[in-house]
């Protein structure tokens, strides 16, 4: 899940609506009941935080960045923030942060100034916040920038994949690859209560006539599946040699599509 | 400008090594830049027919002046300081009808605004990311770090030791960048900015 958008739904909610569509620049929030069922989804649109929800404001109201009505803003600001609590969405912490400083900067401003002070060396207490929103601003442009640029990159084409690419699949699953998938069943296994009554011994040799049997039959084994069929833990680790073996025999090979996925073993192509 | 007549290359005193006219490099050279599974530099392909790099440049630049004269569906391209071949992206449409491709999933925004930030701060740490964007964006670095778009650059020497991040060869090439030179400068976006709405 992404956290580009909220959304809350009541208990009995069974469908999601479409997630906000994505465009990187005005952000609406929006509160709309659903007719069909009795959820009321919260959309907070782009508000990825809270600089995202002061800018919007800020952009709102039409008002100058640089001479921000701290007051009205801060009003606005906690407004929102206590219809977001109200709606129970969970608010985050960054949120009541930037609520902290937009209350202090707002004393700051019914502060008298010091008479005394030399004009220039006055500096406006808004100065942080606004040099904030505004690098926060020029980084939601490069945003949309690489939007763009991936927008376009998806349009052209390498040729297809070849035997010989470097990222196939086979060669990538290394041992620590294979480890993890025997750690996770091995804990799987282990959260299961065992009775075990009689000792049933298979042998390395049975374990591996079993498999090769398998990857013959079927084509290609989930080694996942593999490992899960076996009934004991002792099993287990007869089946995790007796795939190493066939590895090292080069009787099969292993593949895994993606990084920590499912590993499948099938028959090796001849050399 | 055919190099017909150009001087034979010399080529390493190497086993089963010959020389190689500049003509054939250059038909060498394509062929390469379109096996390989990434984009290529010319040190690698010189390396690869043992060769002198600047012959291979040349070669390269006239592949280049004959992929813009010739107009055709391929182009020739630089890409994360290597070469590569792909096809334009005008004719999408139709390479995506006969691919039966439709565009993956794009980032998320948040994975977006981070990756931004990344790209322009390298190397940048988490909290400093979060000063920018005002979020935590735990899951966005998850998500680029699993499409390798980025890497850890090591730690920072400050309190926590922070891990830092920058972009990945990945990310030149999944956004076609020549090197991180050529994104646009980050001051140029005030403007644009302060502009919007």
């Amino acid at each position: 899940m992404t956290d580009d958008s909220q959304t809350i739904e009541k208990p009995s909610a069974t469908e999601t609506k479409t997630a906000p569509s994505i465009s990187v620049a005005g952000a609406t929030p929006a509160i709309a009941s659903d007719h069909e069922s009795d959820q009321l989804k919260v959309t907070l649109g782009e508000f990825e935080g809270p600089l995202d929800l002061l800018l919007y404001l800020i952009r709102q109201d039409q008002v100058n960045i640089y001479d921000i009505p701290v007051a009205r803003i801060t009003d606005e600001y906690l407004r929102y923030l206590k219809l977001m609590q109200e709606l129970d969405l969970a608010v985050a912490g960054d949120f009541l942060v930037m609520a902290a400083q937009l209350v202090e900067l707002k004393s700051r401003m019914l502060l008298p100034r010091d008479p005394l002070a030399v004009e220039e060396e006055v500096e406006d207490p808004r100065a942080e916040l606004v040099n904030r929103l505004l690098e926060h601003e020029k980084f939601k442009a490069a945003a949309q920038m690489l939007w763009s640029r991936a927008t376009v990159e998806q349009a052209v084409f390498m040729r297809a994949e070849i035997e010989t690419d470097k990222n196939n699949p086979e060669v990538a699953v290394g041992l620590f690859d294979l480890l993890t998938v025997f750690q996770k069943i091995l804990a799987r296994h282990k959260e299961e209560v065992m009775m075990e009554i009689e000792r049933e011994e298979v042998s390395m040799a049975e374990m591996i006539e079993r498999l090769r049997n398998m990857v013959r039959s079927a084509g290609e084994v989930n080694l996942m599946k593999f490992f899960e069929s076996a009934k004991s833990r002792r099993e287990l680790v007869v089946a995790f040699l007796s795939v190493l073996e066939l590895v090292r025999m080069a009787e099969i090979s292993l593949t895994q599509r993606e990084t920590f996925g499912e590993i499948t073993a099938r028959a090796a192509s001849p050399a | 400008m055919e190099p017909e007549a150009a001087e034979p290359i010399e080529a390493d005193e190497v086993e089963g090594t010959r020389e190689i006219s500049a003509t054939e490099l250059k038909g060498i050279t394509e062929s390469l830049i379109f096996v390989a599974d990434e984009p290529i530099d010319s040190k690698f392909i010189a390396k690869v027919l043992r060769v002198e790099q600047p012959a291979v440049d040349e070669a390269i630049q006239s592949l280049v002046e004959d992929y813009g004269d010739r107009a055709g569906g391929l182009q020739l391209r630089e890409i994360a300081g290597g070469w590569q071949i792909s096809t334009r992206a005008e004719h999408h449409e139709y390479v995506r009808a006969y691919l039966k491709s439709k565009p993956s999933a794009k980032l998320s925004l948040a994975s977006l605004e981070t990756l931004a930030v990344i790209a322009y701060k390298q190397p940048v740490t988490v909290p400093e990311i979060l000063e920018i964007r005002g979020v935590q964006s735990p899951s966005a670095i998850k998500t680029l770090l699993d499409k390798r778009l980025i890497v850890a650059k090591g730690r920072k020497e400050t309190v926590g030791r922070p891990m830092m991040y920058g972009t990945s060869k990945e990310f030149l090439i999944q956004f076609g960048l020549k090197d991180l030179s050529e994104l646009p400068s980050i001051e140029d976006f005030q403007d644009l900015a302060g502009a919007e709405s």
